[in-house]
């Protein structure tokens, strides 16, 4: 893999790879020191033009866990405004000798406009609507340890993901639908169509706009942040509304088939998609999606760097 | 100045044999003074030019070109982008209004046409604003720019949002006898679009400019047309259903004409996959669909003219995230080699009907008519195109003319290259370069 842009890049069998090192990297991460030197000498630069204190976090706890060095190089918009390009910022960080970009970006596509400039590998840390690879990647990871799975291709086959919420505005949802459809698990998109992707010709998923027609026959209920500013776009009319059609209570999750798995990539808005607490049912897998980021975006940095090598111990 | 062409055959509004009428040109002081049998006897001339195995055709007229200057001159100048018409085969070009300052004063438009004429390498003709500073609500002043020379009005870049403004402007140049030309855009359907609104958008993740957004305004001017009895011409039509409308007006007798872009009939949203700003445009790409009906409204007639929408940015502009990176491609300098390889190599239309698209129905839009896409015969005025349409080639960036490397056809095989053009009697390109 030379970078990780997006799932489709990296193919079925890069998914599955990821998914493997994965494993070995959780092992790592559950020793007493969870620390191993494969990444010495190398640097992990953290580039986010759009905040995100939980991903960057994630990648460069990751990244130190394999001993790589980590920079943080936290760039509004507003200031490269005031002057300095988008390639210049890449090339004069680049100089500086970066063996990794992640990048995130309110943009779709930067990740691939800035690989022109650089020869570090980049790791897309989420670019506007577009893809957010490594989300989906922990995702199928979490998918697989709660159900006890192997990761190999076709591994979800039979299982039914239901993506609830504004997935046209998400990249998340575009990247969920990619990871889980390439390891053979059915998507459906439930929202309002005025939060579905315009159109979804091959996306191999389905779509419905009742969350109730949908809910009891999936394995998976994976509910999407709603964000306030979509009511000034008359996309719904109001909070309220939307909580009553989609958002998850008690009573909807009690209509669940008994082995469904609850996951939101976070943040949560309570109230608003979650109309109840995901810690009181065993089912949510919410926190090990965030636990499990870690060692994704291990296997992730590890593949980028220093694929074929053992992992040391 | 006196200037022979040997060897060629001429295509013009008269020519009916497709292969056209094999002759030696001879041309003094703007005027073409000779049209004789292939190495009959000619008195003299400055300058010999071989023209074999190439048309000989009236210049080329671009009704729709960027040339940037006044105001953003880092991108184009007239000189770079009349120097980029004059390779692509063009004597004439019309500028669009949408410089800092805009075409809204005489003044601007003055110096656009001083600025040209100081350049000599093609007509630089001004269009007009529509509307003062393009802003959508206030009436520029038609009769102090028709007085100026300007025909042709538009406020291109965006198109004209309020109905009632836009009925008193049809209803106001169709006394002066001034034509409008929409930029056909519902701006409140395309707030923050990037690309073509359909598949590729929605698995990309970026904004989505619906085909909705443009047909709804060709609709409401067609309707507007038909209420005033002004005519129209219609910018840059992307879409299948634009082109149906268009279809159906002319069909009910109106006064419309319209044209399309070589990006347009040839390129796809699904260029976009790479997230390379270049193929960021407005109008955007579409769909393999809106590109057939193009080249049908093309052939049937429906689509008057092909413009090139030549819109330079320098390439810090272009390596701007995409929703900053402004739209526009260049288009003067591969504007024939797109047209021949998809409209004339695919058997779509005979080069005749090309050459009419790209000179004599775009100088009568543009009313350039008494000048530019006359036939090439004694005493007309000696506007000229001489190329040669079997010649295949690769655009590299670096040898274009334009200040600007924002072309979309890197590494594109076209078909038809221009050896010279000859701009007032003068040859202004000689076998590819630029003399001026």
């Amino acid at each position: 893999m030379k970078h990780v842009r997006s799932i489709s890049e990296i193919g079925g069998e890069g998914v599955v790879r990821v998914l493997r090192t994965a494993r070995h990297m959780e092992a790592v991460n559950s020793r007493p020191v969870p620390k191993v030197p494969a990444l010495v000498g190398r640097t992990v630069v953290s580039l986010f033009f759009e905040d995100s204190t939980r991903t960057r976090i994630s990648f460069e706890t990751a990244a130190r866990r394999l001993s790589a060095d980590t920079v943080n190089f936290s760039v509004s918009t507003s200031s490269l405004n005031k002057g300095e390009s988008l390639r210049d910022t890449i090339e004069t960080v680049s100089a500086m000798g970066a063996s990794v970009f992640v990048v995130r970006h309110s943009t779709s596509g930067v990740p691939w406009q800035i690989s022109d400039w650089t020869d570090a590998a980049i790791v897309n840390a989420g670019d506007g609507w577009h893809q957010h690879p490594t989300q989906a990647l922990l995702d199928c990871y979490t998918v697989l340890s709660r159900r006890g799975l192997e990761p190999s291709t076709n591994c979800l086959a039979g299982l039914r993901v239901a993506i609830v919420g504004d997935s046209r505005h998400s990249r998340v949802a575009r990247s969920c639908v990619e990871a889980f459809t390439i390891l053979g698990a059915e998507v459906v998109l439930v929202g309002p169509s005025t939060l579905l992707p315009p159109d979804t010709e091959g996306w191999n998923v389905s779509v419905s706009n009742s969350l109730d027609d949908v809910l009891s026959d999936v394995d998976v209920v994976y509910m999407l942040r709603m964000q306030r500013e979509r009511m000034k776009e008359a996309l719904v009319p109001d909070l309220a509304e939307y909580s009553r059609r989609y958002g998850l209570d008690e009573a909807r999750w009690s209509r669940t088939r008994a082995d469904a798995i609850l996951m939101h990539p976070g943040p949560m808005n309570r109230g608003v998609e979650m109309m109840f607490d995901p810690s009181s049912t065993e089912r949510s897998a919410i926190v090990e999606q965030v636990t499990h980021g870690i060692s994704v975006r291990m296997a992730v940095l590890f593949e980028l760097l220093a694929s074929g090598e053992e992992v040391p111990s | 100045m006196s200037l022979i062409l040997r060897g060629g055959r001429i295509v013009d509004s008269t020519t009916v044999d497709e292969s056209g009428r094999p002759a030696d040109v001879r041309v003094a002081e703007g005027v073409i003074t000779h049209v004789v049998e292939p190495g009959a006897d000619l008195p003299d001339a400055d300058r010999v030019l071989d023209a074999t195995s190439c048309v000989v055709s009236p210049g080329f007229v671009d009704l729709h070109v960027h040339l940037r200057e006044p105001g953003r001159e880092e991108s184009e100048t007239i000189e770079t982008g009349s120097r980029a018409a004059a390779r692509g085969g063009f004597t004439a070009v019309v500028a669009m209004p949408n410089t800092e300052p805009p075409h809204d004063s005489r003044i601007v438009v003055d110096f656009v046409r001083a600025q040209g004429r100081r350049a000599g390498l093609c007509d630089v003709v001004p269009s007009g604003c529509i509307t003062v500073g393009r802003a959508g609500e206030q009436l520029a002043p038609y009769a102090e720019l028709q007085a100026a020379g300007v025909q042709l009005f538009t406020d291109d870049g965006t198109g004209v949002q309020d109905p009632q403004l836009m009925r008193r402007a049809l209803e106001y140049a169709r006394d002066l006898g001034v034509t409008l030309a929409q930029h056909c855009e519902v701006e409140s359907l395309t707030r923050g679009a990037v690309m073509h609104e359909g598949s590729c958008c929605s698995r990309l993740g970026l904004p989505g400019w619906p085909a909705l957004a443009e047909e709804l305004m060709v609709h409401r001017d067609i309707e507007l047309c038909r209420l005033t009895g002004a005519g129209m011409h219609f910018l840059h039509l992307s879409t299948a259903r634009s082109v149906e409308l268009v279809r159906a007006a002319k069909a009910d007798g109106l006064p419309v004409t319209a044209e399309a872009t070589p990006h347009h009939f040839s390129l796809t949203d699904e260029q976009l996959s790479g997230f390379d700003p270049v193929f960021k445009v407005n109008p955007p790409l579409r769909t393999p669909a809106d590109i057939a009906a193009l080249k049908a409204g093309l052939a049937d007639g429906t689509i008057d003219a092909i413009a090139t929408d030549h819109a330079p940015h320098a390439e810090r502009f272009k390596e701007q995230p995409l929703d900053q990176a402004p739209p526009g491609m260049l288009g003067l300098e591969t504007a024939l080699g797109v047209a021949i390889a998809e409209l004339v190599d695919t058997g779509l239309m005979p080069l005749r009907d090309v050459i009419a698209a790209l000179s004599w129905k775009p100088a009568a839009i543009a009313r350039l008519h008494g000048r530019h896409g006359r036939p090439v015969a004694v005493g007309e005025p000696a506007n000229l195109a001489v190329f040669d349409p079997s010649a295949s080639w690769e655009v590299d960036p670096s040898t274009l003319a334009s200040r600007s490397r924002n072309t979309p056809y890197v590494g594109r095989s076209l078909r038809g290259r221009v050896r010279h053009t000859v701009f007032d009697g003068v040859p202004v390109v000689i076998d590819g370069e630029a003399t001026r």
